[in-house]
């Protein structure tokens, strides 16, 4: 056996920082199909997992994929998969049965070109809606991005942390660029990092109800095997787990499946600012597009212009408060992003008519250069 | 809500182009990991992905900084890196003005445009004559490393060891060695030459 945690200093790509956050985290299962530019998570899952006594499989396809992790989390193991945009697709359905299921796991996607196969090889983030409504019904996910090797470790480990602690499935939305570029990767010490893991039931085993709500709104989960007898269904269920075709019932299961996540806003949300106490524009981003646009509001600075950043860390739930706020003091936002404007479109709603807000947009298959955002900046301010 | 504070100031931009299969995304990440293990600097590296980089133009970007880096591509390159013709000539054009031009010379030919000064190394002849012609790109760090000083000697040499298939280390420290060598030679005869200009008589 290996340690999870390998303390140390490394030059890594973002896919292998994300593995090896995974693994710090407690993960270990990892169910997935291999898919260009996820592959590398696979790949080095696949090395690892087996040397810190976890479990590594290839599924037929992304569809398997998803069902296995959602089957090693009822076994009772941390488990992720890692994907892209077809294989995401792919994914939606069982995401769906995953928050109905109330089943921790993690899903990443490093983003690439699309619709379709799109461009395999080539950055883009364009499924940031689909993360959000991909699959069908009403419901809430926690959707994060990280813009660094480092973050995405850190992201991976946190993405776990509040999986276990509110029993839903956390996707991180990644890209080619992070996945495949290479940086300065710290790796703490093993006691240095804290994970989460789900609330286990105690007390007696009879009538056990695996989807009666604790305090906090979530539920204890039993693995598979210990005693607890569970009834795991898509279908909307009871408490015990039992379907239960009834307009009461619904109302019962959504008010929970959605009000942990809307009841716990503070504790999920996470962004960053920078320069934002005296910002005129606000420049709203993510991923890898927030570092263009760090490196857009140091020149727009430079030139006498008031510019700031928000960069969003969590996706989903929207920080929508927050840009509420801002939009009461500035005088305008731009959205940067590597799409025709899907965060863009939630920004607009948050500001209404208070504020114009622009978008910096592209088809995908690069990165937005510095410029292009400064050009904006320019003309529209 | 955290606050960050504007700490970029000085960088390195280095970009290293050549064929798929000479080892270029190698020595952009030997160089990568050398400025951020051994110098404790910031680094990043982007490069080629996909069939480009398996024999296609390719080329890998590295940037090093003493703080935090943004954006990781590179528009103006203050050291230029070439093992192809077709490198240089898709990024010459790119090379900030007293940028650093360091090519293969027996697979690079400079035009007009690459002005009077450049470094350059016979680093696949090189490699050929040690045995190893995919070494070329080791040689090519040495001499990199010597030119240019973007990195130090010692973080270099570390980062190539951690980078190299396990039983090939020696080998290519040799390679190393053999460019760095090269390097400071050039260095000294460039000294020389421009002593004995400012000492002629015109």
């Amino acid at each position: 056996m290996k340690p999870a945690v390998l303390t140390g200093e490394y030059f890594m790509t973002g896919d292998v920082a994300c593995a090896e956050g995974a693994m710090a985290a407690g993960c270990l299962f990892f169910g997935g199909y291999p898919i260009t530019p996820a592959t590398e998570i696979a790949e080095h899952m696949s090395g690892r997992l087996p040397d810190v006594g976890g479990t590594y499989i290839q599924m037929e396809d992304e569809i398997a994929a998803i069902a296995s992790v959602l089957g090693a989390s009822w076994a009772g193991v941390k488990s992720m998969t890692a994907t892209s945009g077809p294989g995401f697709s792919l994914m939606m359905e069982n995401l769906g049965l995953g928050i109905c299921t109330e089943t921790p796991c993690v899903i990443v996607n490093v983003q690439r070109g699309g619709p379709s196969t799109g461009l395999p090889t080539m950055g883009a983030q364009s499924d940031m809606m689909q993360a959000r409504w991909g699959s069908h019904g009403d419901y809430e996910i926690i959707v994060m991005s990280p813009s660094s090797c480092q973050e995405i470790f850190y992201q991976t480990i946190t993405a776990f942390n509040l999986s276990e602690a509110y029993r839903i499935p956390v996707v991180i939305m990644t890209d080619e660029i992070i996945g495949h570029m290479s940086e300065k990767v710290i790796i703490p010490r093993a006691k240095e990092i804290q994970t989460v893991s789900r609330v286990k039931p105690k007390g007696k085993k009879e009538n056990f109800k695996p989807f009666k709500p604790g305090p906090n709104g979530v539920a204890p989960m039993p693995a598979a095997g210990e005693g607890y007898n569970v009834h795991v269904t898509g279908l909307t269920h009871d408490e015990k787990g039992y379907p239960a075709m009834a307009v009461e019932a619904q109302e019962e299961m959504m008010k929970r499946l959605i009000g942990k996540v809307r009841n716990n806003l503070d504790d999920i949300i996470k962004t960053e600012g920078y320069l934002l106490e005296d910002a005129e524009i606000v420049i709203v981003s993510y991923g890898v597009s927030a570092r263009t646009s760090f490196a857009a509001v140091g020149e727009a600075r430079a030139m006498g212009i008031k510019a700031g950043l928000l960069r969003l860390i969590t996706i989903w739930p929207f920080p929508e408060e927050q840009i509420k706020e801002l939009a009461e003091k500035v005088k305008g936002f731009i959205t940067v992003e590597i799409n025709l404007g899907q965060i863009h479109r939630e920004v607009q709603r948050c500001v209404g008519y208070r504020t114009p807000a622009y978008l910096v947009g592209h088809h995908g298959g690069t990165v937005i250069t510095p410029d292009q955002v400064l050009s904006v900046l320019k003309e529209a301010f | 809500m955290t606050e960050t504070k504007n700490k970029e100031t000085t960088k390195i931009d280095v970009v290293v182009t050549g064929f798929g299969g000479q080892g270029i995304v190698l020595t952009g990440r030997i160089l990568g990991k050398a400025a951020a293990l051994g110098d404790h600097k910031e680094s990043t590296l982007v490069q080629s992905y996909g069939p480009e980089s398996r024999g296609g133009a390719c080329s890998a970007q590295v940037v090093i900084s003493d703080n935090t880096i943004h954006y990781p591509y590179i528009k103006f390159p203050d050291i230029l890196v070439c093992m192809s013709q077709s490198g240089y000539e898709k990024y010459i054009g790119q090379l900030k003005e007293g940028g650093e031009l360091l090519i293969d010379q027996d697979l690079v030919r400079p035009g007009k445009e690459a002005g009077e000064i450049w470094y350059s190394i016979p680093a696949t002849r090189m490699a050929e004559e040690l045995g190893r012609k995919m070494m070329a790109n080791i040689i090519m760090l040495g001499f990199f490393t010597a030119i240019t000083k973007a990195v130090s000697l010692d973080s270099a040499r570390n980062a190539v060891v951690g980078s190299v298939p396990k039983g090939t280390e020696e080998m290519n420290l040799k390679a190393f060695t053999k460019g760095c060598d090269y390097g400071l030679a050039t260095l000294k005869g460039l000294e020389k030459k421009a002593a004995g200009r400012t000492g002629a008589i015109l």
